[in-house]
């Protein structure tokens, strides 16, 4: 053996080891992967069936009056021309699969990724755990840990979303806990010394306040989720990553570009609404959500018989304009 | 409400301690305990426990009691721990050692859910920088103690409202903070604080971030609701004229000690150390200076006009401005001296030779 050149032998044969872990995993242990794939293919074949059984129109319709709900007109024509785009394109089906995905991937890192920040925002010792994993998450080149998902979830598109969970994952979880943990001392204390809970505290003052921060994580976790279905594809997930898949391996340039723009026109429409839900109502206005868009047009139409009922309900609400308010003081 | 009255001795306040603090001691650190037995072995100095010890210094063995509806102002410079000290009370904060005591009950050994209990029905709290929670409307936020506790909804929007009401904010009820004025965030800060009622009142600076105008119309409408309701009210305050004016009795911290404990005119004529004296030398003494501190004692035949023993040093100036002759003091009908124009100019000036 030459001295000089000891590295080329392999000392510490991790990639071996690793083979045998998950080599032993996958012959004891499938049937546990496989009850975990569970709940993702619930949510992931309802949102699928209902957004491709459903007519076209009607869907589009529906995310017109989404947008518009969450973030006025401006939101709802940019996110209507971007979905117009792309079935215009002839990409809808496609879309309606990475949308159905991307949007069960979201639901699930939620539901993970909220009580982890949750938890890492109360206590150092659980951020200082939480922090590498994210930090190993975050790097590890998402092809790395496609083959042993595969081997253990199999393909298909419920192990797209498992894959793109893991990769989108983080940002949430970090946002969550950055998002409490600024949430200014002095108004936690206050709710303390008016005798809130620990979990009142954080119910009614630091998750309120940390919203702008935590949807700023989930408009993060999105768009992480939607650059992962190119990757995600590798392992026949279908949709718009597909498209540009098959294309590249056809060098067929068209069809490629197609779903490239396809997830860009995606991208646009739902990263316009995810931020608008994410802006605090200080910004609004103060108007509350059902008070604005398609909903106050509908509420509207009620209240006004019902506020010209109780006449002295709405002359104590306050003077709209703030500058009465700075004079009076 | 009347038992309470009757118990108020001649100088507005009663005997009854509402609040005590006994031995109280706050250390910041790691080694708090190891640093407390050698701070009270060998009555180590701050700069002494931080070196030794890694410890911030808060509180220094503050004892100190608060009768049943007075103003007890706590004056002190920042980092004296004025701020600390009164968090000790709701156990915002926890002593390192001592006890606290409202009426009766011990708060430093109090659990969680009787201390929530305690410090939602019991105590009102108002803060330095409002600390008003901008998501939630004036009458959310007026209501969130009573909100903790579960009262119904219809029940504590209609507390909410009238506490609004009091502070004459009964227009902005639905507005949120951002909408309103500094002097009126403060405003809702104290309905919060009164909304459920409480005995004590917990004020951290409550007007130091305002401007001297508003401040000064704000310590009015105070003092006015203080006389109205009786709370029992502990006042931090970094300015000796607020504390004055607040206060029915001072205690004056330095470095996390209560050097001195008084009222208004014992701490202006009677200053406990330099410390004190240093900060208590610019306050005009006119209103608290009477004629028998100042008076020299009765010898030869008394002069023709005369003043009561307890005439404030501004009266006696405002008559000596019509009239330089001397004047005799009389207590009980008895002459036991007589001011002349020197004494009262001398100790304007500050310099008292009794």
């Amino acid at each position: 053996m030459d001295i000089w050149n000891i590295f080329d032998t392999e000392w510490v044969p991790v990639g071996t080891w690793i083979d045998q872990v998950l080599n032993w995993l996958v012959s004891d242990f499938r049937f546990v992967f496989q009850a975990i794939k569970v709940p993702f293919d619930i949510v992931l074949s309802a949102l699928e069936d209902g957004l491709t059984g459903a007519p076209d129109l009607l869907i589009l319709g529906l995310i017109a009056l989404i947008a518009w709900q969450a973030g006025g007109r401006r939101v709802a024509v940019v996110s209507t021309l971007a979905m117009l785009a792309i079935g215009l394109m002839g990409a809808w089906e496609e879309s309606m699969t990475t949308l159905s995905i991307v949007l069960t991937c979201v639901f699930f890192c939620a539901l993970a990724g909220l009580p982890i920040g949750i938890a890492a925002a109360r206590s150092d010792r659980v951020w200082n755990w939480v922090r590498p994993a994210l930090d190993l998450m975050q790097t590890i080149p998402s092809f790395v840990y496609l083959v042993p998902v595969v081997m253990l979830f199999s393909i298909g598109n419920v192990s797209g979303v498992i894959v793109t969970f893991i990769y989108a994952l983080p940002p949430l979880v970090r946002l969550t806990n950055l998002g409490i943990r600024q949430v200014r001392p002095d108004m936690v204390e206050a709710a303390r010394a008016f005798g809130a809970t620990k979990k009142q505290t954080l119910w009614k003052i630091e998750l309120p306040l940390a919203m702008p921060t935590i949807m700023a994580g989930v408009n993060q976790t999105i768009m992480m989720a939607l650059s992962m279905v190119v990757v995600a594809s590798m392992i026949s997930v279908t949709g718009l990553g597909q498209m540009v898949l098959r294309g590249i391996g056809r060098l067929d340039m068209g069809l490629a570009s197609v779903g490239g723009l396809g997830i860009v026109f995606l991208a646009i429409m739902i990263d316009r609404i995810s931020q608008s839900l994410g802006q605090p109502s200080r910004e609004r206005g103060h108007q509350h959500w059902y008070r604005t868009g398609p909903l106050g047009v509908v509420t509207g139409f009620f209240a006004r018989p019902a506020t010209t009922g109780q006449g002295k309900e709405t002359a104590a609400t306050p003077p709209n304009s703030k500058t009465d308010g700075k004079t009076q003081a | 409400m009347s038992g309470q009255e009757q118990q108020k001795n001649a100088g507005g306040r009663s005997s009854v301690a509402r609040v005590a603090c006994k031995g109280v001691w706050k250390l910041f650190g790691d080694r708090a305990d190891e640093a407390l037995e050698a701070a009270r072995a060998e009555n180590l100095s701050k700069d002494e426990i931080r070196e030794r010890f890694d410890c911030v210094l808060g509180v220094r063995d503050a004892s100190f009691e608060v009768y049943e509806g007075e103003i007890f102002c706590i004056m002190g410079l920042s980092g004296s721990g004025k701020s600390t000290l009164v968090r000790h009370i709701n156990r915002l904060i926890d002593p390192t050692a001592g006890e606290i005591h409202i009426a009766g009950d011990r708060v430093d050994t109090m659990d969680e859910a009787a201390l929530n209990a305690l410090r939602a029905e019991k105590i009102g709290m108002v803060f330095q920088h409002m600390a008003l929670w901008p998501h939630r409307t004036l009458a959310e936020t007026v209501a969130f103690g009573l909100e903790v506790r579960g009262v119904p909804k219809a029940e504590r929007r209609k507390k909410a409202i009238a506490a609004l009401n009091d502070m004459e904010l009964g227009d902005w009820v639905d507005s949120y903070p951002d909408e309103l004025s500094g002097g009126m965030q403060q405003r809702v800060g104290l309905a919060r604080a009164l909304a459920a009622d409480p005995d004590i009142l917990l004020m951290d600076e409550p007007f130091s971030a305002l401007d001297p105008l508003i401040r000064r119309q704000l310590q009015d409408q105070f003092l006015d609701l203080s006389r109205k309701l009786g709370k029992t009210t502990i006042f931090i305050t970094h300015d000796l004229d607020e504390a004055i004016r607040m206060g029915d009795r001072i205690a004056i911290m330095k470095d996390g000690v209560i050097v001195q404990t008084g009222t208004a005119e014992e701490i202006v004529t009677a200053p406990a150390n330099d410390y004190v004296a240093a900060f208590v030398d610019n306050v005009p003494k006119g209103g608290f200076v009477t004629a028998d501190q100042i008076m020299e004692p009765a010898t030869g035949t008394p002069p023709g006009r005369s003043i009561a023993a307890d005439t404030p040093l501004d009266e006696i100036l405002a008559t000596f401005a019509e009239d330089q002759a001397p004047l005799a003091v009389e207590k009980d009908g008895n002459t036991l001296g007589h001011v002349t124009v020197g004494d009262a100019l001398q100790a304007l000036g500050g310099k008292e030779d009794t």
